[in-house]
């Protein structure tokens, strides 16, 4: 158990340094000087050496990694020529929207999917089984910023129930806020619950007809207490899985859904950044993110001890 | 009084009859042995006991446990049954039981379930019921988990679900076919003890007609969906009145003709040569701090072989003897010793220096559903080993190679065309057989290559290897834990234990009078129908 | 029932049989068909000239001159939807073809080789796991501004774990298979073993895997293009066609109507494709039904 616990803790972080390596990298061989690019092209050559001595540009590329690294690891994100503040200021006011955003959206999206194919697996082949099924065929079809869309046009412009984007802010109140994120989650939880159903479905019908299942019934237990003491715990091994990468793809869809809602989030923050070319706040925010998608990813590792007792002793 | 009786049972899945007017009664502690073939439908008829059958499946007839209409009774009544009056034990048991959960927990269940009883006293109960059917607190506290059980184990847990609550009828369906001898062996006395403790009625599901004489009162011989013939035990397997239990019986104690046993004169050097052999597994870490120790497979086995000499190499399932075959066949490394075939070293020679060790040395595996790749033809599958050969055949060569092939064990050359999932398990056999003869090799070792078949087929494939060590002077070496096949086919026998050889000697010799523990082990706990077929006719006279 | 399992490899024409039979599969296929169909057309018809900007005639509702309306421009959204179906199909066939065409060789040569290749393997995996299409985007177009390469190439990155898990699976699973150690005993190497019995094998499940990865890439190139970091203007493309839409929503809606719709179908029909397709070649789901 704790070799496992460790083993997979120490990959989560060797694949985080690696991923700053390639962060670091990436945005190294962007062409064009930052000293340049923050001073514009009317800087003499004496300031632009100050700048680069400054910055640390004319060390060599291992020792200014290390910088930037231990930078992170101080919670020094580095310095936003555009906004003229520390970048993890930035990032800490951007994910107050960000992060409870991803959050509702999942757990949305999980509380919706997990009954879903439970209620679709245990009456399968039957008409309830089809409808449920054949919506979230449709729901995986359905990008989620058309449905956004959608949802503002229905909800917003017609029926004028919610605010058609913006975000007043979480000192408005904490109902304002939820309220201004309700439709974005909805819009980001849906086609996700959709394909989590589907998974969710078919990992019990796999399990079902497994010979320990066939046991427990010759046991006298009901097929419906069957599936939910005996299938369930089982089927959740690929659902968390799922459930991991899901997690990637909804940070990924929050930088969408931001833009279709104007919401002062990190997906909002970095496109911005993206015109501007301040790279710093790029770097530091894609770095977050995909910290967030391997911590992530070593949680749902743990719980795959927790579910399954073969790996605990392995 | 009858405890269950079956009339006129028929059974379809889908348009599929699966059973045609079955009929078959079981009274009360009475033991119903129930043999057939696979595909004869017995194990739907225990299924359709516990109404435990394909959604697709329609039954007729009549079917009455303990009084009950089963046909005709609810879900929540059967749910009442199953489990209560009557318990089941299934042939897998390393999928039987669920992998989540505890031991305790999964015995327990059934017991909460039918009595109420709150978690302590049901533990409880399933804590002696466990420690009856031989699995102490001690060693197996209730919160093991299923993973960390061997095979025999796990059946024990199965079979102290089925039993906890003393069921007035019992259904084994093939409750030992996935162990081996010794662990068969053990599991019958269980069974046979824990009936005879509580009275219980027992349905013994199974195609080997010698552990059914040994165990039941009475039998019923199924064939194609229909009972054959039903009658007591002794009287049935002595006289053998009808046909197809006359062929069971004498499938069952088969022994190919062969004339001129150890061709290979004694003069002659050796084909194959294994040397103090070892070969270490990396062993499971326990802990982060303790260093892993290495699992021993096999552990310095050594021992020759004759061209043309028919060896076999016997032992319990997990003595190594796989191992030490897939080392033969330099499929797998030796971690320490050598083996010499036909004078020359293997040991960790390169792919293409090992092709005329290869062209002499060819393999049947056990499984004829697993041997082939599905997507290719029969042609190519026989041909596949022509790639050893220095020169390339033709196609035309290649056809008439293959051809050949299939003619020396009894196929007809038309079968080429064919895929391998158009023939039944005995024609796989008999094409895998062809593999490995099409490049006349000098050694064929064949892993438990008749196990997964049925006894008539069994005999039939038994004769073809026979036929072909007498015309083609093929060595083989016959990796079996079934010493009828051992006792058929082969003048040597190797006993294998732990990783080591405990014993060798002439086949009948070493069967008849075995020294080591093992060896003795071994031949106590197989089957064997004469004896069985003895003891009974004492029992009942 | 074994002589159904096999149906699949029995020949082209019992598995063209058994495939029409399957409803989900045969509305896939129609689907498909029609979606190439349109994309192919439109490089030799089109209603009306895409890049032709008529200011007089912005932003007009469904009418027989212009069926499916005009956007802000001007332009004809059907003929606008027709080459943008042009973009999609070949941003994510390509992504899938880097994908299948790297990560097939990974998965296989992992599973063949074990060890430390496969370790090494599975951490690649991780990594690039951790990059969803749009980040690896991001970066891409703050190194190199946008445009559609970047969508191909983000997303192409991204399919290579995909295709490399399912092949490494598919292949594992059939290394201590018998009829491998059989074509070991007949000395073939690992190559030939991969080319020989592995790959005609897994190839039905990475087909499957196939049309949901073309599915997600068709999602993914709107979502890029939608935020501007996938195709550029004057290219038409449904994400962005969406993006122009959502600001002139309150008074034309069905700007945002076409190009959405145009994206859930031809999503719609891939996955119910691959659904009919897993269907088809998968006997051990078959047998469920």
């Amino acid at each position: 158990m704790i070799a496992y616990i460790l083993k997979r803790l120490s990959i989560g972080i060797a694949t985080l340094i690696v991923a700053s390596i390639v962060v670091f990298s990436v945005l190294e061989i962007v062409p064009g000087d930052p000293a340049q690019l923050m001073l514009g092209m009317n800087a003499t050559e004496d300031a632009l050496a100050a700048l680069r001595e400054q910055m640390g540009l004319n060390q060599p590329l291992v020792m200014r990694y290390l910088d930037w690294a231990g930078g992170l690891l101080r919670g020094d994100f580095g310095q936003s020529f555009t906004y003229s503040s520390p970048v993890i200021d930035l990032i800490a006011e951007r994910a107050a929207v960000s992060l409870p955003l991803a959050v509702i959206a999942l757990v949305m999206s999980t509380a919706i999917a997990i009954p879903v194919g439970l209620f679709a697996a245990s009456r399968r082949g039957k008409a309830g089984d089809a409808v449920a099924m054949g919506a979230a065929q449709f729901g995986v079809a359905v990008p989620n910023f058309w449905f956004a869309l959608i949802l503002i046009y229905v909800f917003a412009v017609w029926l004028r129930l919610v605010p058609a984007g913006g975000f007043p802010g979480w000192e408005a109140g904490l109902w304002a806020g939820v309220k201004a994120l309700l439709l974005p989650a909805i819009a980001l939880a849906l086609p996700q619950a959709a394909i989590l159903a589907r998974v969710t479905r078919s990992a019990l019908l796999e399990v079902l007809g497994e010979d320990y299942i066939r046991t427990a019934r010759a046991k006298g237990m009901p097929r419906r207490s069957v599936l939910w003491r005996h299938a369930l715990r089982n089927a959740m091994i690929p659902v968390l899985t799922i459930l991991g990468l899901q997690f990637a793809f909804l940070l990924a869809g929050t930088i969408i859904i931001e833009n279709v809602f104007y919401l002062p989030g990190l997906g909002r923050l970095v496109f911005q950044a993206i015109t501007q070319r301040d790279l710093i706040v790029v770097e530091g925010v894609v770095m977050l993110l995909v910290a967030s998608v391997i911590i992530v990813n070593v949680i749902v590792d743990l719980c795959y001890a927790l579910v399954d007792p073969r790996l605990r002793t392995r | 009084m009858t405890l269950v009786e079956i009339e006129k049972l028929s059974l379809s899945i889908g348009a599929t009859p699966i059973l045609k007017d079955v009929d078959l009664s079981i009274g009360a502690g009475e033991t119903m042995g129930l043999v057939g073939e696979s595909g004869s439908g017995k194990s739907m008829t225990a299924l359709t006991l516990m109404q435990l059958l394909p959604q697709a499946a329609r039954a007729a007839g009549r079917v009455t446990f303990d009084g009950i209409d089963i046909l005709s009774a609810s879900e929540e009544a059967m749910c009442r049954l199953r489990g209560d009056d009557i318990g089941m034990v299934f042939q897998e048991p390393m999928t039987a039981l669920n992998p989540v959960k505890t031991i305790g927990e999964q015995v327990a269940e059934g017991i909460r379930w039918h009595t109420g009883a709150n978690r302590a006293n049901a533990e409880a109960s399933a804590r002696r019921m466990l420690e009856r059917v031989g699995l102490p607190e001690a060693q197996f506290p209730l919160s093991r988990f299923p993973h960390e059980l061997s095979g025999g184990q796990r059946q024990r847990v199965v079979i102290a679900i089925a039993c906890a609550l003393k069921p007035k009828l019992l259904i084994a369906d093939e409750p030992t076919t996935a162990l081996d001898v010794v662990l068969q062996a053990q599991i019958l006395d269980l069974l046979r003890d824990l009936v005879a403790e509580d009275r219980m009625g027992l349905l013994l599901i199974s195609h080997d007609l010698a552990v059914v004489t040994d165990m039941a009162d009475r039998v019923t011989i199924m064939r194609h969906g229909e009972v054959m013939e039903e009658g007591e035990t002794a009287k049935t397997l002595s006289a053998q009145v009808h046909p197809y239990t006359r062929q069971l019986a004498q499938s069952s104690m088969h022994a190919p003709e062969r004339p001129n046993r150890h061709a290979a004169s004694s003069t002659t050097g050796d084909l194959l040569q294994v040397d103090t052999v070892v070969r270490d597994y990396p062993g499971r870490r326990r802990s982060l701090w303790k260093k892993t120790e290495p699992f021993r497979a096999v552990d310095g086995v050594s021992f020759s072989m004759k061209p043309g000499q028919s060896v076999a190499l016997v032992g319990r399932s997990g003595c190594g003897k796989s191992t030490l075959a897939r080392m033969i066949l330099a499929l797998d490394n030796p971690t320490g010793g050598e083996i010499r075939f036909m004078g020359e070293s293997l040991a960790s020679r390169k792919e293409a220096a090992l092709r005329p060790a290869r062209r002499n040395m060819q393999v049947v595996f056990q499984d004829p559903y697993g041997s082939f790749d599905p997507r290719h033809r029969v042609e190519r599958l026989v041909a596949e080993p022509l790639h050893l050969l220095e020169k390339k055949p033709s196609r035309a060569e290649r056809r008439e190679m293959v051809a050949n092939a299939l003619h020396e064990v009894g196929m007809r050359p038309a079968d080429m065309d064919k895929y391998p999932h158009e023939f039944s398990g005995g024609q796989r056999q008999r094409i895998s057989i062809a593999r490995a003869i099409i490049t006349r090799p000098k050694l064929v070792v064949a892993d438990e290559p008749v196990s997964a078949l049925d006894v008539s087929i069994r005999a039939q494939i038994l004769d073809l290897f026979a036929d072909l060590n007498q015309r083609l002077g093929v060595a083989y070496l016959f990796i079996t834990h079934d010493l009828t096949v051992a006792r058929a086919i082969t003048d040597e026998v190797m006993v294998m234990h732990d990783g080591r050889i405990v014993e060798e000697g002439r086949t009948g010799a070493v069967l008849d009078n075995p020294q080591s523990d093992a060896a003795k082990a071994l031949i106590a706990a197989a089957p064997d129908l004469r004896r069985a077929i003895r003891r009974k006719l004492q029992e009942q006279g | 029932m074994t002589a159904q399992d096999h149906t699949a490899q029995d020949g082209t024409g019992a598995f063209i049989r058994l495939a029409f039979a399957n409803r989900s599969f045969l509305a896939g296929f129609v689907i498909t068909v029609l979606i190439a169909a349109m994309a192919l057309l439109s490089f030799v018809w089109t209603p009306y000239d895409v890049t032709a900007i008529e200011m007089g005639q912005r932003m007009r509702g469904l009418s027989w001159v212009h069926p499916f309306g005009t956007d802000h421009f001007g332009r004809d959204i059907l003929s606008m939807i027709m080459v943008g179906s042009r973009n999609s199909i070949a941003v994510a066939i390509v992504a899938v073809v880097i994908g299948m065409g790297l990560g097939v060789p990974l998965g296989c040569w992992a599973a063949a080789r074990g060890g430390w290749v496969d370790e090494a393997l599975m951490r690649f995996n991780d990594l690039v796991f951790a990059f969803p299409a749009l980040l690896s985007a991001i970066m891409i177009t703050a190194i190199f501004g946008p445009g559609a390469l970047n969508a191909i190439i983000a997303i192409g990155i991204f399919n290579v774990p995909v295709f490399a898990r399912v092949a490494r699976a598919g292949a594992l699973s059939l290394w201590p298979r018998e009829f491998i150690l059989a074509a070991r005993a007949a000395g073939k190497g690992k190559t030939l073993i991969t080319l020989e019995h592995i790959l005609p094998n897994i190839a039905s499940m990475l087909l499957v895997q196939g049309t949901i990865q073309f599915a997600l890439g068709i999602l993914a190139e709107a979502g890029l293009s939608y935020v501007g970091l996938g195709t550029q203007p004057p290219m038409p493309s449904w994400g962005r066609m969406l993006f122009d839409a959502q600001t002139r929503m309150m008074v034309a809606p069905h700007l945002a109507l076409f190009p959405g719709m145009a994206i859930v179908v031809t999503v719609l029909g891939l996955n119910l494709l691959g659904d009919g397709l897993r269907d088809v070649l998968d006997p051990k789901l078959r047998r469920e039904r």
